[in-house]
């Protein structure tokens, strides 16, 4: 391959050069062969379902791609196998960078985003692709979030402070923003909730380790003045003391964070009340 | 009016009807013929917005649940955990059993029969079951430990529930030999 490509480099010098033949007009015999990548044949095993056969079971359908015809992440993967094989494969995307948080799935077992992680290149082994664990699907790879953005919307995730500054806007100190640091790049992909078993077990009272470190990002704002009101909504059985730092969430977490400290925060902060 | 809908006659044939006389039946403009002799694959179904709710509701009771514990990657966080559990869970029972088995048979369970029956066992069966119990009580014990660090605010990293997870099944090994064979 190696080859190939600075007999190609060669041969584009040699047409760049002045008075020399057109590249089109050299023989066929000493143009550069183009470039042949053998074929790489990859399984991917992903989870169907189909809402307008509600009574067939979920399966799993087994594609076949040529990894050297296709981008490196499991999202170029999905993307091709939408285009060439089969348009009824349903999964959202968006950004395919991981900024938006759309392609939140289950990949060989662990929750990340479509769009981030890389394929398995062995072609001996398949990858298996499954929707978030434990949630109501919508189709295919898409489940059901309105619980979470529930949830979500219940911490009140926005400024709340009844005494603005009489001019200009809120001051903070440099030591009380890198306190945020860590909190706020969550984009919600609800990859850590979905990790966690006591998420999957209690989702209807249990807000989830994505929801609590937004609630914590909150109560420890300096600018915000709800603080205690925030965490007099925690103090219960359920909504936060379902957390048994298992640490599923930073395990999975495609932005690095780390929801269980960001938990383990709020309950010393609690136990000091 | 049924076998109309069947093949799709039934645009076309409204769009006849409602020509200009001029065009008679031969004279149809080249989409209505198209539309009769074409037949649509997809039917389509009209809902007003107010709908939109009910249909939202009827698909949500038909909903699946996607699988969870079956599917994830068995890692050290929820393995350890659910093991924390179950182990609390055993070590429980058994207290539990056994003082009510004392309370209601103390003619049968208590510390003098028991002796004389763990005597009469054979060796090898003797070894296991002290390390059958000691296995759960030593790594439930040492993950208490764990969770109180924890919950004072230590070890609140990836790698530190990791090393404390492996630091707490060396010390249950460790645990358990002694308390299996040296006691």
């Amino acid at each position: 391959m190696q080859a190939s490509v600075s007999a190609l480099r060669a041969a584009t010098k040699r047409v760049s050069r002045p008075h020399t033949r057109a590249f089109s007009s050299t023989l066929p015999a000493f143009q550069a062969e183009p470039l042949q990548k053998p074929i790489l044949n990859k399984e991917f095993k992903i989870y169907r379902w189909n809402p307008d056969e509600p009574s067939k079971k979920p399966t799993l359908q087994s594609y076949t791609i040529d990894l050297n015809q296709c981008g490196p992440m499991i999202l170029d993967a999905l993307i091709k196998i939408k285009n060439d094989i089969d348009p009824t494969l349903t999964f959202r995307r968006s950004c395919r960078e991981g900024i938006c948080g759309s392609c939140a799935m289950n990949i060989n077992g662990q929750n990340t985003l479509a769009c981030l992680c890389r394929i398995d290149r062995n072609s001996s082994k398949d990858t298996k692709v499954y929707p978030l664990p434990h949630m109501y699907i919508v189709k295919d790879l898409v489940p059901d979030l309105t619980q979470f953005y529930q949830q979500y919307k219940s911490i009140e995730p926005y400024l709340q402070n009844d005494n603005p500054p009489e001019k200009g806007e809120f001051i903070q100190s440099q030591e009380d923003r890198r306190k945020l640091d860590g909190l706020y790049e969550c984009i919600l992909c609800a990859c850590c909730s979905t990790s966690c078993p006591s998420y999957w077990w209690n989702q209807d009272e249990y807000l989830g380790p994505a929801t609590l470190m937004q609630a914590y990002r909150w109560i420890i704002d300096s600018r915000d003045a709800k603080g205690a009101q925030r965490k007099e909504k925690l103090q219960n059985e359920m909504s936060m003391y379902r957390c048994h730092t298992i640490f599923n969430c930073a395990r999975t977490c495609p932005k690095g964070l780390n929801p269980a400290r960001a938990i383990a925060e709020i309950k010393l902060q609690l136990a000091a009340d | 009016m049924l076998s109309t809908r069947a093949v799709g006659l039934g645009p076309s044939l409204r769009q006849a009807a409602f020509a200009p006389a001029r065009t008679h039946a031969l004279a149809l403009s080249r989409p209505a013929i198209r539309m009769a002799l074409t037949k649509r694959a997809i039917q389509t179904e009209s809902h007003p917005p107010s709908a939109a709710m009910e249909i939202l509701n009827k698909q949500r009771l038909k909903r699946p649940s996607s699988p969870h514990f079956t599917i994830y990657e068995p890692q050290l966080t929820w393995i350890g955990s659910i093991f924390n559990r179950a182990t609390g869970g055993a070590l429980s029972a058994l207290l539990y059993s056994f003082s009510l088995a004392y309370l209601f048979f103390p003619g049968t369970f208590d510390s003098a029969h028991i002796i004389e029956f763990v005597a009469g066992l054979p060796e090898g069966v003797k070894y296991a079951g002290k390390a059958l119990l000691a296995a759960p009580f030593a790594f439930h014990s040492f993950n208490g430990i764990r969770h109180l660090l924890w919950d004072s605010g230590k070890f609140l990293t990836l790698k530190g529930a990791y090393s404390s997870g492996y630091a707490v099944l060396g010390a249950t090994a460790v645990g358990t030999a002694y308390l299996a064979f040296a006691m």
